[in-house]
């Protein structure tokens, strides 16, 4: 297991060279000047675009461009923004924020989710098994923006329940409805990945041997199926944390939330490269890092899995 | 509460709120604490500043608001009318337009309680203007003598691989101290506007610390301003407290939070819940059809600010060089129906290249039956000018442009009976790149923002050969001799009336079509006794008592 661990962290060193250098690479074949729209409806002065561009190395081909941004990285220093903003200051104002409401997200439809699929695989076809259908499918069936916008309206200007958008500190509790509101899809699907896994295995040669073997129905459920039955849903929700993320930012428009979502976007507008790389290869690590936690867990639940 | 109805307008938008996203994302406590009014906070709308915050390098709006607030310049701009009053001059005399003698008022000091002495103000603009420094508003010192050798040209522009030469000196001849309150600015030439653009950020005086440590000002900006840094995160806020020693009227309240958006959409729940105390301009899912009326009632704040839009003509496609058919598109405009149906009355029909809110402005406008909608004398004319095939309209559509600019294609369609077709850029970045490169097939959105309140300014940078923004390449050597007659005159008042006559000379050629002045809509949450809306769009904030 430890070896396997080792030499799964060592091939994450030419993913994470050849998925930066992708981004880069990307980013700069954006077409478009960065500095077209930055002073206004005038032009920039000439002087502001050359030393920008010898600051940022504008004007050398993206791979030596691409090369001087990898050897300062190796070095800890993520660059600046073409606003002279160091982009190590902006990751770290906004990665704790989006990975709170990442985790938030994740949380509520873990839990939402896997409840309603546990419910309604255990007794299909009753009332609760429809419901829980028919409100999958209509959260499935609405956009993202939909619910944030309705959710906002509702809880936020018309109950005064919450604060219509999220305030600088972005604490948990505000970040519940927005976690909610991007987990609503996804929740959706666990719901229905976990009720389809619990029904396929209730009929399992095991679970019988268990019920057999007097076990309460409980110990029968909680530990015996479900660990079983769990192995698709962890699957799911662990890319799912990956894409939270990295997506989430028709939710931080929403409800005004700082985090990387927006960053990304806009960064990519103006063409900021390293920014976007930067932003990026975080996500990349956390894509790698929850692949292999995932396949770690696959041990831990079923021990027929076994790495070497 | 009343029922908040901008959520359909804002689902249908979304996209768009998505898309126009001049700043990042930001937080902050919206109310302020503390027991008396004049001890509370406010917290206001603003996007992220684009540089690091230094008026020299600050042209854009998101830092320009902050700049403003922590730095007072020799003039500001008066809050109702917009002209020029004293602020840190006690004079500022010229016998010719070429030497300026200023003088400063004594006991003015910076947030660090140094003096402001006059060296002050010729350090910072000499630093603005020395070309290495790459500052974005250098340009706006090029009248000072000796501007071109602290900045020298780039003999084959930016993109050329030539770079500019290093200059010689990094003084401007034309900038002399005379004593702690008095300096003297010499102009190359004799410019009648030169007092009027001093209210400009570019003009604002920097402290000695600046010069010693640089990195250390830009963590922690001194100015001379009514407010002083606190504090700052990146894409989140800005935090300003009142400056008890600033020299000018202090404000009526003691906190100032610039707090930074994802997007005016965004912005706008916080405002109708009165989170947010001031936005200067609010998005267009609050105007499209009055909803902020709905939503803010008496917060709701209209009012004419210093901005234009216009369509401009490619004059480097043959098809545009046709004055008839020019002359023919602005009278098919019917800019008083497009401007009450598609911005319920915010804008006001242009009648003219100037602003009403302009000095020298004459009611009535110099443009007359050109910015009139004529349907007779549209086709008369454009049967004159023998064009067939299609009109394309293009424009950004990332600000709320796209409404108007559809608009605008059916009045001249349903006027000339020619096809008009609107043809959007994804975004404003997109759109200028376009613009710059010469590569506008057909009339294009050129809009207008004054950086000082002067005519001079909505005429020479757009409409003399080969100026900066001169994106239509118009070219009209009587026009050019009468701007430069304009700028060369010995009083600001006879300046001004050349400026009109160039004007005059300028419609008759019609290079664009004038088409609205805006009126600007800004909220204000109820705690706000009074709140002013600038005429530069910006909230006065000097103005603002707290309930």
């Amino acid at each position: 297991m430890g070896r396997y661990t080792l030499r799964r962290l060592l091939q994450m060193i030419p993913v994470f060279i050849g998925t930066t250098f992708i981004i880069y690479f990307l980013v700069w074949a954006v077409p478009g000047d960065p500095f077209a729209g930055k002073c206004g409806e005038r032009d920039c002065p000439d002087a502001y675009i050359q030393s920008m561009s010898e600051k940022f190395n504008l004007d050398d081909s993206v791979f030596v461009q691409y090369g001087k941004y990898l050897l300062n990285l190796v070095s800890g220093d993520f660059g600046e923004t073409f606003s002279g903003v160091a982009v190590s200051e902006l990751i770290s104002n906004a990665y704790p924020v989006t990975l709170r409401l990442a985790v938030v997200a994740l949380i509520v439809e873990a839990i939402i989710g896997v409840t309603a699929g546990i419910v309604t695989g255990l007794r299909k076809r009753g009332f609760l098994d429809s419901l829980v259908l028919v409100s999958t499918l209509f959260l499935i069936s609405i956009p993202v923006f939909v619910t944030g916008y309705v959710l906002q309206l509702v809880l936020g200007l018309e109950w005064g329940i919450i604060n219509p958008t999220v305030s600088s500190d972005a604490t948990i509790g505000e970040l519940i409805v927005p976690g909610f509101v991007l987990a609503s899809l996804s929740m959706a699907y666990v719901a229905r990945l976990t009720r389809a896994s619990i029904a396929e295995n209730r009929r399992a040669d095991y679970v019988r041997t268990a019920v057999a073997k007097g076990l309460t129905q409980r110990r029968v459920v909680g530990i015996h199926m479900l660990r079983n039955s769990a192995i698709p849903v962890i699957t799911f929700l662990g890319t799912d944390l990956g894409s939270f993320m990295g997506g989430a930012i028709v939710t931080e428009g929403i409800f005004n939330i700082p985090g990387i979502g927006g960053l990304i976007f806009k960064s990519i507008q103006f063409k900021e490269g390293a920014t976007v790389t930067g932003l990026v290869v975080l996500l990349v690590l956390v894509y790698l890092l929850m692949n292999l936690l995932i396949d770690l867990a696959y041990g831990v639940l079923d021990p027929r899995i076994r790495y070497e | 509460m009343r029922r908040p109805r901008w959520v359909p307008g804002a689902v249908l938008a979304t996209s768009m709120a998505l898309v126009v996203t001049g700043c990042g994302g930001g937080g902050g406590e919206g109310d302020g604490s503390g027991s008396g009014s004049t001890d509370a906070g406010i917290t206001v709308f603003n996007t992220e500043p684009e540089n690091p915050l230094i008026p020299g390098n600050t042209v854009e709006v998101g830092g320009g608001h902050v700049i403003d607030s922590l730095f007072t310049g020799l003039l500001e701009y008066n809050g109702d009318t917009a002209a020029p009053e004293n602020a840190m001059a006690e004079s500022i005399e010229s016998p010719d337009s070429k030497v300026y003698t200023i003088k400063i008022k004594p006991g003015w000091k910076f947030h660090n309680d140094t003096d402001v002495k006059a060296k002050n103000f010729v350090d910072a603009w000499n630093w603005t203007a020395y070309g290495p420094n790459a500052t974005q508003g250098a340009s706006f010192l090029a009248p000072i003598q000796g501007y071109s050798e602290v900045h020298p040209k780039d003999p084959d522009g930016a993109s050329g691989p030539e770079k500019a030469p290093v200059p010689t000196v990094d003084k401007m001849s034309g900038l002399k101290v005379i004593d702690d309150q008095t300096f003297e600015v010499t102009l190359a030439e004799p410019f009648s506007v030169f007092r009027t653009m001093l209210g400009y950020s570019t003009f604002k005086p920097l402290p000695d610390a600046f010069f010693t440590d640089q990195k250390a000002f830009e963590a922690n900006p001194i100015g001379n301003g009514p407010f002083k840094f606190v504090s700052r995160v990146v894409n989140t806020d800005i935090k300003l407290t009142r400056f008890d020693g600033y020299g000018g009227e202090k404000p009526k309240y003691k906190d100032l939070t610039w707090k930074v958006y994802q997007s005016r959409e965004a912005a706008y729940p916080d405002l109708v819940n009165n989170t947010l105390d001031f936005m200067e301009e609010l998005p267009p899912n609050a105007l499209a059809g009055e909803l902020y009326k709905s939503d803010l009632g008496d917060r709701a704040i209209e009012k004419e600010t210093l901005n234009n839009q216009t369509l401009s003509f490619p004059l480097y496609q043959e098809a545009y060089k046709n004055i008839d058919l020019r002359k023919a598109l602005s009278m098919a405009v019917n800019r008083e129906e497009i401007t009450q149906q598609i911005f319920q009355g915010t804008r006001t029909p242009a009648d003219g290249l100037l602003h009403p809110l302009l000095p020298g402005y004459k009611p009535g406008g110099q443009c007359g039956e050109l910015c009139t909608f004529n349907p007779t004398k549209a086709k008369e004319l454009f049967a004159k000018s023998g064009f067939t095939g299609t009109l394309k309209i293009l424009s950004n559509t990332d600000g709320g442009h796209q409404e108007w600019a559809t608009a605008v294609a059916n009045s001249i369609k349903n006027t000339l009976g020619v096809e008009v077709v609107f043809e959007p850029a994804t975004s404003f970045g997109d759109f200028r790149q376009k613009v710059n490169g010469r590569q506008m097939s057909d009339m294009f959105r050129a809009g207008w923002v004054a950086d000082y309140p002067h005519p001079e300014n909505f005429l020479t940078p757009l409409y003399s050969t080969g100026a900066s923004s001169n994106d239509g390449e118009y070219s009209n050597p009587a026009v050019d001799a009468k701007l430069k007659e304009a700028d060369t005159a010995p009083t600001e008042a006879e300046g001004i009336a050349k400026y009109l006559e160039a004007e005059k000379m300028i419609l008759e050629d019609m290079p664009s079509i004038p088409l609205w002045t805006q009126n600007t809509v800004a909220g204000k949450s109820d705690r706000l006794k009074v709140a002013k809306l600038h005429p530069f769009r910006k909230l006065d904030i000097t103005s603002v008592e707290v309930a």
